[in-house]
């Protein structure tokens, strides 16, 4: 069973991090990483750059409407994806929590319907 | 053969025949259906046929064959249910020999769990264990939380849909996990008890069933998890606070202060063995419920409310306290220690706890706070800020019983 664990967080990202919380979060990410392989679980997973680099489309009328940014402004943004494969959501969860990005926003764990 | 020995079949088997079903065939849905189904179909026959002498057998088998009837007219379904039903199909006769996966091996355990998951909503564990483990109608349900039928029914579907969807497992927790999860399911059935407990005058009488409910809940937990001494403490208090149902409301339908009640009409069955079982669960570990019990203990067992023994409910508190810390503990401790040790004792914890966020906010919002604080002022003879905190806990909304309580003290206080 795959699920995509979300990780929202401030719009500066890892730069809103003091140096001292950013070697913090490395340590952590690399004893996550770490737990990562141990466990075979990863499908796929990726950063995301900042939000100020993000290109919004939107099809208006037929008509591509491109807009700078994000689509929706909000305090909280989507920093990065990972997408694993475990047996249950109890495993998922298990590992949403040892992740290092749960300390700094909110980290979504969403189911991924297989395909019929 | 009456309606009556149909429920009590009802009561003793459904969640078994439930939680069997969705084992098998791996969804609640599935599961609730089936075991509804042949549930009507015993009201049905039983009263020509009589009650067979497995009823939980006749009932499992008929659900199974319910369950297995709507997965054939349903061939298109899941992966999941088509791999049910083949191996349904492959064991002709359906036998309940997989092995388990926790330290207890029940069904029910299994589905208590999956119902009290985390992931899912409070409000939503509350509804699916008053559904699938207590088997109450989806209407039932509704009328108990005040809630119009479809917006429970919707609550129930979008809950088993997320089971389903996010694949949350069916299995009793590992016993590394098992302590917290298992306070989640506790902190369910507590709900559950506290619903039916809410002294909102006209609603007692809609709620009462859910008091009974929490219990049977509570039963339920010890019999599965017997050696959980917070399982044993949960049932405890419940049972203790349950001894007091008829005393607590008056006549006229308002609440009763602890001190003010008809001891002799206390039930003392449930006193007697909320008291057993809070000594046991206090043996098992001194862990919040167990302590919560034994403090109901003190007061149930005190013959008067004079005569109650609030050297050890301070002492439990203040165990309490540094277990599980609340604003609302330390204010009980508090009072138990102006019992004891006099209010001035009473009062140095009072305006400490005021000093601390939780305990601001408690200020801020409770009148409890005040009046607990109006009290040992009082009785400390200092009357005006006594007077001022009477009528601080008067503008937080007490209810009208306390307020008319609230009110006599501030007057008698004023005319001295």
């Amino acid at each position: 069973m795959k699920y995509a664990l979300l990780g929202y967080g401030p719009p500066a990202g890892l730069d809103s991090l003091s140096p001292a919380e950013r070697a913090t979060w490395d340590a952590d990410d690399a004893r996550f990483q770490a737990l990562l392989s141990e466990r075979g679980c990863v499908v796929f997973g990726v950063p995301l750059d900042h939000v100020t680099t993000a290109t919004t489309v939107r099809i208006v009328d037929g008509e591509p409407v491109l807009t700078d940014g994000p689509f929706a402004d909000t305090s909280e943004v989507l920093g990065g994806i990972l997408v694993i494969d475990v047996a249950d959501l109890d495993e998922a969860l298990d590992i949403a929590k040892q992740c290092p990005a749960a300390g700094v926003g909110p980290l979504e764990v969403r189911p991924i319907p297989a395909r019929e | 053969m009456t309606a009556a020995a149909i429920d009590d079949v009802h009561r003793r088997e459904w969640a078994r025949v439930v939680a069997a079903l969705a084992r098998s065939f791996g969804d609640l849905d599935v599961a609730e259906d089936a075991a509804a189904e042949a549930f009507a179909v015993a009201v049905e026959r039983w009263p020509h046929i009589g009650i067979p002498d497995k009823p939980g057998a006749w009932l499992l088998t008929t659900a199974r064959n319910k369950a297995l009837d709507r997965l054939r007219r349903e061939s298109t379904r899941s992966h999941r249910q088509a791999a049910a039903h083949d191996l349904l199909e492959a064991r002709a006769t359906a036998s309940d020999d997989l092995p388990g996966t926790g330290p207890v091996d029940d069904d029910r355990l299994r589905l208590v769990f999956t119902c009290c998951h985390p992931a899912l909503a409070p409000e939503a564990r509350v509804a699916l264990t008053l559904r699938l483990i207590a088997g109450l109608t989806t209407g039932e349900v509704a009328r108990a939380f005040l809630v119009p039928e479809p917006t429970m029914a919707q609550r129930l579907v979008r809950a088993k849909r997320k089971i389903a969807a996010a694949n949350i497992p069916y299995r009793v927790p590992a016993p590394p996990e098992l302590p917290e999860r298992l306070d989640a399911v506790l902190r369910v059935v507590y709900l559950v008890f506290r619903e039916g407990y809410a002294p909102s005058g006209g609603q007692e009488l809609v709620r009462a069933p859910l008091r009974d409910e929490a219990i049977r809940l509570g039963r339920l937990l010890v019999e599965l998890l017997p050696d959980e001494g917070e399982a044993l403490g949960l049932l405890g208090l419940l049972l203790l606070h349950d001894s007091r149902r008829t005393t607590r409301v008056d006549d006229a339908g308002d609440l009763v202060l602890l001190a003010d009640q008809d001891r002799a009409q206390w039930n003392t069955d449930a006193i007697r063995e909320g008291v057993s079982l809070a000594a046991q669960a206090l043996h098992r570990g001194r862990r919040p419920y167990a302590l919560q019990a034994a403090i109901a203990a003190c007061h149930a067992a005190a013959p008067s409310a004079e005569h109650t023994d609030w050297q050890a409910i301070a002492t439990l508190y203040g165990e309490l306290a540094r277990l599980d810390p609340s604003p609302a503990v330390e204010l009980n401790r508090a009072v138990a220690v102006a019992e004891v040790e006099g209010p001035g004792a009473g009062l140095a914890l009072v305006e400490a706890l005021a000093t601390t966020p939780g305990g601001a906010a408690l200020a801020r919002a409770s009148h409890l706070f005040h009046a607990a604080r109006a009290d040992m002022l009082r009785r400390a003879q200092r009357d005006a800020e006594a007077a001022d905190a009477y009528r601080d806990a008067l503008a937080r909304n007490p209810t009208a019983p306390e307020r008319r309580f609230l009110l006599q003290r501030l007057e008698e206080i004023s005319s001295k």
